[in-house]
């Protein structure tokens, strides 16, 4: 346990019950001091949240991956800024000040991030007053000078992607400053969370960001099921991961050959794309759905797996075709002309954001969810934390190349290992034992038995972050989300800087942040 | 790679068959093209894709139509990058407030006559997002929709299925 994490419980007001990790409630000095040592690099901010009289802010211990809540009440609509010392946490807090009209005390951009002026309504989860929705204009940051010029691009981008407005200043074709302003596709996810049934906040988080559907209800399903104490089968809880990693493998066979294809050279991606859709199709075949969506649920797993044959298939196909493409990216000098030094991210600023995922990892932060905190069942399985140094497009290709084996590896052994028995626990009768009185308690006894569940899972992006609290007829009060973008869009920003404007699709496409993730 | 391309000459394709698109929904999609508009297209569609807030579910599959199974251009199906090259309009996702107008300026930005193709649960419906502040509902409720492909997401051969009826409809009369 860090020195940080050790004094934080030790001073906290109030310890309250959530599970696996605490959460405490601390005062405005301990929120300052806590702030100051992750900004030092003592601790990772792992989240930033709200609700319309607290803040929440999830610490991230670098030795041991354990999650520590830090809870500040904000009676007067204030808090101390944490972006103030600590970057990372501008646009989350620029997002709170829109959707709850909290005040970060001394935030240094106080333009608004996700509010556009679109929605008709201000500070939605907040006081939520009706406005006009003829929306707002956008000072964009200045970059000027003589030789410089303007590029404006999106939302509306000239591919099959999500949309996002890139303003680029360039200086001739050297790219000087790049800002991002996303925000276009938010659905008010944090809204239509609070007040839902377990099962409709679970199909609802299922569709954060499709590509990840799989991770994202895994976080869903253990951050419910750490809320209610649901003990899930061991066989769901192989299965789980066998969903994951096949929807890694997929993630990774896409990216790599879209990182190719964005250098030009289209028979990567044609190739990858087989091979990414003979794992959609095993998907399918096995599961019932090409991306798996809706088929992990809190108590376990929605479907069983009878046949594994179509897995096996494509795993051995993939381990005979895969290596002979990796061969090609290796020994094609013109398209490694494209990647190697393009789009370089420092380590220092993969650390100091908490960058998860290939993006953090080809930079060397050597963090895994799956690793550290780790979750069942990776502990029994054998697999390799790939990392690098050199933090350019090159490294994040062979992050993920590497990951490919891996993954294979994972789903080899999963289905090897896997455990025979019955795939979920109703999460139905886990409530109804809750609900039995606790001895010495007083029957009639108003008191608050509302629970928490925090839970973090390593999706091909990155780890993301659910945190939920549940009433005791299982309807979610409220449910915080974080996707691993939210930190790695930022250093796309950094990572483009002094990089020619003709690079940035493929350093874009390299670090494949989610627009619907971060938007929630 | 030249090992690669050989190879690629002699292996057997991996293409999928085309699906049979019925003749009553050919009826209908060729009877809201109209005779002008049939001449005008003939036999190959240009599409340009616009997410009006989905959660890049609907892009991966739409995506794939591009891979060697499903293959779209050799039925005249062609993804675009800019509206004003384009006569349909694939839009995916419910229609957030923050979109509606990036989407109604790429529809007014689409020469006519155009198609609009609503793709997706979110685009027929709103999906699980529809009780939001931040949505205005499905797409038909910004644009005129010609053809809804459902499905969350609906899979590529849905989606290949509905964009030949529009290409065969469009070569009748
Ligand atoms: S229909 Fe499904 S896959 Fe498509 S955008 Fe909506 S939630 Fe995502």
């Amino acid at each position: 346990m860090s020195t940080l994490r050790t004094a934080l419980l030790n001073a906290a007001l109030t310890v309250e019950e959530q599970k696996p990790w605490p959460r405490i409630t601390v005062d405005a000095d301990l929120w300052r001091q806590a702030t100051l040592a992750i900004a030092a690099g003592n601790a990772t901010l792992a989240h930033l949240w709200a609700e319309p009289r607290a803040m929440h802010m999830a610490v991230l211990d670098d030795d041991d991956g354990a999650l520590t809540v830090l809870t500040l009440a904000v009676p007067d609509g204030s808090f101390p800024s944490v972006g103030l010392t600590h970057p990372p946490a501008l646009r989350l807090e620029r997002a709170i000040a829109d959707l709850y009209g909290l005040v970060p005390v001394g935030l240094p951009d106080d333009r608004r991030w996700l509010d556009h002026g679109r929605w008709g309504v201000r500070e939605p989860l907040g006081a939520a007053t009706s406005v006009a929705a003829d929306g707002d204009a956008y000072p964009f940051l200045a970059a000027e000078g003589p030789p410089l010029h303007q590029i404006a691009v999106g939302p509306v981008h000239a591919g099959i992607i999500e949309p996002g407005h890139f303003r680029f200043s360039a200086n001739g074709e050297i790219i000087v400053r790049l800002e991002e302003r996303l925000g276009y596709v938010h659905k008010g996810i944090e809204g239509l969370l609070a007040g839902t049934t377990l099962d409709e906040a679970a199909r609802v988080v299922a569709r954060v960001s499709g590509d990840s559907t799989v991770a994202w209800s895994f976080a869903f399903a253990r951050a419910a099921e750490a809320a209610l104490g649901v003990a899930v089968p061991q066989r769901a809880i192989w299965l789980r991961a066998l969903m994951a990693e096949l929807e890694r493998l997929a993630n990774h066979l896409g990216d790599i050959g879209g990182i190719c294809n964005d250098a030009a050279f289209a028979l990567m991606l044609a190739h990858c794309g087989m091979l990414r859709e003979e794992v959609l199709r095993a998907s399918k075949a096995a599961f019932g759905h090409r991306l798996m969506m809706d088929r992990i649920v809190p108590g376990g797993v929605a479907v069983d797996l009878h046949d594994a044959s179509a897995i096996k298939a494509m795993a051995r196909h993939i381990r005979e075709r895969f290596p002979r493409l990796v061969e090609l990216y290796d020994n094609t000098a013109s398209l490694q002309n494209r990647t190697v030094t393009t789009g370089t991210l420092s380590a220092d600023l993969a650390r100091r954001f908490g960058a998860g995922g290939p993006v953090g990892r080809a930079s060397g932060r050597a963090f895994d969810a799956r690793k550290t905190p780790g979750y069942p069942p990776y502990g029994d399985l054998d697999f390799k934390l790939v990392t690098r140094q050199d933090g350019d497009v090159n490294a994040r290709v062979w992050l993920r190349i590497g990951e490919v084996y891996e993954s294979l590896e994972l789903i080899e052994q999963i289905l090897d290992r896997l455990p025979a028995g019955p795939i979920a626990h109703p999460v139905a009768a886990a409530l109804s034992e809750r609900r039995v009185p606790q001895a010495g308690g007083l029957a009639n006894e108003p008191h608050d038995t509302s629970t928490e569940g925090l839970a973090m899972v390593e999706s091909f992006r990155g780890d993301v972050l659910v945190w939920l609290r549940i009433d005791e007829d299982g309807r979610v009060l409220r449910g915080a989300l974080r996707d691993p973008s939210v930190f790695q869009w930022p250093l796309l920003e950094a990572a483009i800087e002094g990089n020619i404007v003709a690079d940035f699709p493929i350093c874009n496409k390299s670090f494949n942040c989610s627009y619907s993730g971060s938007d929630l | 790679m030249r090992r690669m391309l050989l190879e690629g000459l002699f292996r057997r394709p991996v293409t999928e068959e085309a699906p049979a698109v019925a003749d009553a929904e050919l009826e209908e999609l060729a009877a809201r093209l109209g005779a002008v508009a049939r001449a005008r297209l003939g036999r190959s569609l240009s599409i340009r894709e616009v997410d009006a807030g989905s959660c890049n579910g609907c892009e991966l599959e739409i995506h794939a139509l591009n891979n060697s199974y499903y293959d779209v251009e050799r039925f005249g199906l062609r993804f675009v990058a800019s509206p004003r090259h384009a006569d349909v309009l694939m839009v995916t996702g419910p229609v957030t407030a923050n979109m509606r107008e990036g989407l109604e300026r790429t529809y007014a930005a689409t020469p006519a006559p155009k198609w609009v193709v609503a793709v997706g649960d979110c685009a027929a419906g709103c999906g699980v997002f529809r009780k939001s502040y931040a949505t205005i509902g499905s797409v038909s409720a910004v644009l005129p929709v010609d053809l809804v492909i459902p499905g969350c997401p609906p899979e590529p051969i849905a989606m290949l299925k509905g964009l030949i009826g529009l290409i065969e409809a469009s070569a009748r009369g």
